[in-house]
């Protein structure tokens, strides 16, 4: 076990040696991989801002049922109190019509169209917040509700959370295809600088074969130096997109305030500061791998 | 130790390095394999270190057909030959003292017991006080045995060397030699490539000519 974990720290040591022996190619070479993991990274970091922004926005989804004008006060009762028992539903607000008329007076506009109708021209109304409130599920509701007696109208005022819905996942397509395209140029940048380490080793690669090194020990510094080339890349990707949000942090809030909402722009938390360092880390690894089948096959 | 049972060996497009060669070596044995330029000589090493691989025949070591192993066994069968190549095959981007460390790293040593091995294999070849030299300053000489004391470092019972005194005048060769002598005398196997049967008196000779077999 001590013996395994000196090779291990002995290959480590030997990988940044070599980075460190061209310090100006590796340096470019980071920034390189910094750079193509930072597009991906950004969108997250836009994605999740985003998602958080969704999340805090107070307008929740909601079902708006409109009772038939000619409907009594007792059948607004019945729906109210099946409402209350109703599955999947959170909250029942009832707008009784005498009330939403006296509402509508208020708007002076509205009061000289009002005062020429003759009656109420406002029905008893519910105001329905569901439990469940994706739109699948919000819709399942609105058919249920349009099939209950004197029940004249119900509109699902979810058209904006779809949109948003759809919008996000747009988004999370969007950054998982940068992801996927960017981390194959990853693997692509580590196996060609990996050759090129190979190369210079060359003279290495073939004694230590001749000396009976196996293929692990042989790959062991190589890899780890794939593995350092995707972590440094990874922390430059890091580092731009946290500069980046705390760049436009001002701008964008102000942008976002026009909108009465609310956003700071928050850097990459933690998970996923983690899933960008493991990918990256794991790519130059994979990169480095696939590099070397095709060397250490020759002796 | 070692039999060669009908060897060939021909290199592509129709070239024999050797052919039909038929002989055996016993454990604590020093044999010279002479012969001119291209006589097989270097072939006839690298069939035994499994570096290639015969085209007919076999090629027993230890008992053990080494031109059928799997890719995946040549390292187990290496680490037990001492190798010191025509062209030494130094690293100079390190030190004496890591040059030597190689094959025990490779083998996976204690790093402790390590170093200790590599000091005396370089006392050994008498290079004890350039252990941090890079190899480039060292005279030809030098580095030859540094070859050697890297080939013996594993403590192997098979020595195979592939022209050690070429290029060496001759006050150096017959020192390289006397090396070697010592190493017979402590019970390892010799086999070693040379043009210089002179500097091995008492080892017994294989004659080769054009891949086959003289006496």
């Amino acid at each position: 076990m001590k013996v395994w974990l000196a090779h291990h720290q002995d290959a480590a040591l030997l990988a940044l040696r070599r980075l460190a022996a061209a310090p100006v190619n590796s340096l470019l070479s980071l920034l390189a991989i910094g750079v193509a993991l930072s597009l991906p990274a950004g969108g997250q970091m836009l994605l999740a801002n985003a998602l958080h922004l969704a999340g805090t926005t107070s307008a929740v989804p909601q079902i708006s049922i409109f009772m038939a004008s000619t409907a009594e006060r007792r059948a607004a009762a019945e729906i109210e109190s099946r409402l209350g028992k109703y599955g999947g539903v959170k909250q029942v607000q009832f707008l009784p019509r005498e009330e939403t008329l006296a509402r509508m007076k208020t708007n002076p506009g509205l009061r000289d169209v009002i005062e020429v109708l003759p009656g109420n021209p406002f029905p008893d109304a519910f105001v329905v917040t569901a439990t469940d409130d994706r739109p699948e599920a919000m819709e399942k509701l609105a058919v249920e509700f349009r099939q209950w007696p004197k029940v004249e109208h119900v509109q699902l005022d979810s058209a904006w959370v779809r949109r948003l819905d759809a919008l996000l996942r747009l988004g999370r397509t969007a950054v998982i295809l940068l992801g996927v395209l960017l981390g194959a140029g990853l693997i692509a940048i580590s196996f060609s600088l990996i050759r090129m380490q190979a190369l210079m080793h060359r003279a290495e690669i073939e004694v230590s074969q001749l000396l009976g090194a196996t293929d692990g020990f042989i790959r062991r510094p190589f890899l780890y130096y794939g593995v350092l080339l995707g972590l440094g890349g990874g922390i430059v990707a890091w580092v731009l997109v946290g500069a980046a949000a705390l760049w436009l942090r001002a701008p964008l809030g102000d942008l976002i305030r026009l909108y009465d909402l609310t956003l700071v722009l928050e850097a990459l938390d933690s998970r996923d500061s983690t899933m960008l360092l493991g990918f990256a880390a794991g790519l130059g690894w994979l990169g480095a791998m696939i590099s070397l089948r095709q060397h250490l096959r020759q002796y | 130790m070692i039999r060669f049972d009908r060897v060939s060996k021909r290199y592509p497009p129709g070239l024999d390095a050797l052919s039909d060669l038929s002989f055996e070596v016993t454990e604590r044995e020093m044999v010279i394999v002479s012969g001119h330029s291209g006589a097989g000589k270097s072939t006839l090493l690298k069939l035994i270190a499994a570096v290639e691989k015969p085209t007919g025949g076999a090629v027993l070591v230890g008992g053990q057909n080494v031109g059928g192993l799997a890719r995946s066994a040549l390292p187990f069968l290496r680490r037990r030959i001492g190798m010191v190549f025509q062209d030494q095959k130094l690293l100079f981007d390190r030190s004496v003292f890591d040059n030597v460390m190689l094959p025990l790293s490779i083998a996976g040593f204690p790093p402790k017991d390590a170093a200790m091995r590599v000091r005396a294999a370089l006392d050994k070849v008498g290079l004890a006080s350039r252990e941090k030299a890079l190899p480039v300053m060292l005279s030809g000489g030098e580095q030859q045995r540094l070859a050697i004391a890297r080939a013996v470092v594993n403590r192997p019972s098979l020595l195979l060397a592939d022209e050690p005194t070429a290029h060496l005048d001759s006050e150096t060769a017959a020192d390289v030699a006397r090396i070697f002598h010592e190493f017979h005398h402590v019970g390892v196997t010799l086999l070693i490539a040379t043009y210089a049967n002179e500097l091995f008196p008492g080892a017994r000779p294989l004659q080769l000519d054009h891949g086959r077999l003289v006496s």
